[in-house]
């Protein structure tokens, strides 16, 4: 047996004959010599499973990951618990392997598995109808600001500086390909300016997007900011929104927001180096049109049973063509399951349990880094799990001294805000105990 | 295929009924015919503006989804509603239901659109 390569020289001889070719020559012949490799391909010998999995494995102990450290950074992607059960239903390969559900007759459990995340994220959020999924927390909010300016036929976009400044990267790309005009008001002492956003709108406002709680972990007055909206023709109001904080915090549906999208990785989903997770976006009923991506719908089948199909497909690309609302066409199935089998694992009450623990367990923390002064606070605003701290230390210091004890330090915001160098937004969610944020807490104390 | 006199057409398939300065739009039964059954109407807003051929309103059938255009510029004075609650009225009739009233920018800019007859014979020929 050749190394790298299946087929035995038996196989090859076979192959030629079937061919009527008397060796490999003669079936290279029209390639000119020139170019022939005259000695063998500089890559190392064959080597057995064993060798190449323990080869394999050493590489992958190079990577530090939250199995072995205790993670306190946050920013948009959470080291929340997954209960084992999720992956055991993901896993089954009548999900695993199923492909795009275009044919309803053979796709009765995919339609279904969606059309109950639908039904999850709509009453999660208080929201008339969602989608079947996006890609991520960041894209869903640049399909909201299209979907807003397609609603109101306006282009001008301003987006809270609060919200996470990746996903306002990922609004600014694709506004610049539409042809939008993206303004950013800024925040104050942690939240949107308001303010600021009421001498920023006008006639010509298509959507005001913020985030809850936002990029700082600060809990933003959505109502009061959704109402300065309102004043504004067919101004949309869109909240990006944490899931996990909706089993605490008042859903959208009740605060006027028009447009809820949010990243639902804190559901079910491993922190698997940035993706893939999963966005999700939820609407009042008069959006229903402009709504991107698939939709799963309920009806009967021709004996009268229970059954599902995508629908309003008007609006997407491969019936509208150039008009659609969006270029998406597909959804994330899998992450879509993860999250659904999460919700209906957690229910109402285990949902609630966990943001409560994160709320406590983040402010335990908060109190306990702050106590002897060292590290003060950068707001002095209500949080929900993260919370930005400052000192006379670099983040990076900071950062390099927790890491040799086992722990993965704050984000700095200082790479995205100059206003805030030297400090750090931590995150602290359910899985942290009291003695990871102790030992948190005598590290920081001791960084020089 | 149901051509009413009296009307202008476009070659997109719309219908304009003039009233003095104003006009009422609407697609013809022919178009309705070729969409099917008519799921959703999108109606623009009242003051909207529209310049020729932009596109005001998009009909929704159970295999398509088309852009309706103005076939003359002009600004939205009246939105058929009944259609918002039922659709079909289109397959019912569709020079009874007219979608948007208009008030026109240029009355000569209806000389540019066909009269029943050259409609008739346009169908004729698209056959």
């Amino acid at each position: 047996m050749y190394p790298y390569i299946p087929n035995t020289p038996q196989d090859e001889q076979e192959m030629l004959k079937a061919i009527e070719l008397n060796s490999m020559e003669q079936l290279f012949e029209d390639i000119s010599e020139q170019v022939h490799l005259t000695k063998p391909l500089n890559i190392p010998d064959s080597k057995s499973e064993l060798e190449v999995s323990s080869y394999l494995k050493d590489l992958a102990d190079k990577n530090r990951s939250v199995s072995e450290l205790a993670c306190f950074l946050g920013a948009g992607a959470y080291d929340h618990y997954i209960p084992s059960v999720i992956n055991a239903i993901t896993s089954r390969s009548e999900f695993y392997t199923s492909y795009t559900p275009y044919q309803p007759e053979i796709s009765q459990g995919t339609l279904q598995y969606i059309f109950e995340y639908q039904t999850l994220i709509s009453n999660l959020t208080g929201m008339d109808l969602a989608n079947a999924s996006l890609y991520d927390g960041g894209t869903a909010i640049a399909e909201a600001a299209l979907m807003a300016c397609s609603y109101s036929r306006k282009d001008e976009i301003i987006v809270s500086a609060g919200v996470n400044p990746e996903s306002r990267q990922i609004l600014k790309t694709y506004a610049h390909a539409q042809n939008l005009i993206v303004t950013e008001v800024e925040t104050k002492d942690g939240v949107t300016d308001a303010e600021k956003l009421k001498s920023l709108v006008s006639d010509k406002t298509a959507a005001v997007i913020v985030q809850n709680p936002n990029f700082f972990g600060v809990i933003e007055d959505l109502k009061d900011l959704a109402e300065i909206t309102h004043k504004v023709r067919k101004a949309s109001f869109v909240a990006s929104v944490e899931p996990i904080s909706l089993a605490l915090l008042k859903k959208p549906g009740e605060l006027d927001v028009d447009i809820v999208v949010g990243e639902a990785q804190p559901f079910g989903m491993p922190l698997q180096f940035g993706g893939p997770y999963l966005g999700f976006i939820a609407v009042k009923k008069d959006y229903m049109r402009k709504l991107p991506g698939r939709i799963v719908g309920e009806t009967t089948d021709l004996d009268g049973k229970r059954s599902f199909v995508l629908t309003l497909s008007a609006r997407e690309q491969h019936i509208r063509r150039e008009k659609a609302t969006s270029n998406i066409c597909s959804n994330q199935g899998l992450n879509a399951l993860a999250a659904s089998v999460y919700m209906v694992t957690m229910g109402k009450e285990g949902l609630k349990e966990v943001a409560e623990q994160c709320v406590q367990k983040a402010h335990y923390a908060f109190n306990e880094l702050t106590k002897s002064g060292k590290y003060k606070p950068l707001f002095d605003k209500p949080f929900f799990m993260e919370f930005a701290l400052t000192s006379e230390a670099g983040v990076d210091e900071i950062n390099k001294a927790l890491l040799e004890e086992k722990i993965i330090g704050g984000y700095d915001l200082g790479n995205y805000y100059p206003q805030y160098k030297k400090a750090s937004l931590y995150a602290v969610t359910e899985k942290r105990t009291k003695e990871e944020i102790d030992k948190l807490t005598r590290v920081l104390e001791e960084v020089k | 295929m149901k051509v009413l006199k009296g009307l202008y057409y476009s070659n997109d398939h719309e219908w304009v009924k003039v009233e003095g300065d104003e006009a009422f739009v609407g697609i013809t039964d022919f178009a309705q015919e070729h969409l099917g059954d008519i799921v959703y109407v999108e109606l623009p807003e009242i003051d909207d503006e529209f310049a020729k051929e932009d596109s005001f309103s998009v009909v929704e059938s159970v295999k398509a989804a088309s852009d309706v255009y103005l076939p003359v510029s002009g600004k939205v004075i009246a939105v058929n509603e009944a259609l918002e609650d039922d659709p079909a009225l289109l397959n019912t009739d569709a020079y009874e239901n007219w979608i948007v009233k208009i008030a026109l920018n240029d009355k000569a800019e209806l000389d540019e659109l066909m009269t029943s007859e050259e409609y008739e014979k346009f169908l004729e020929e698209e056959a």
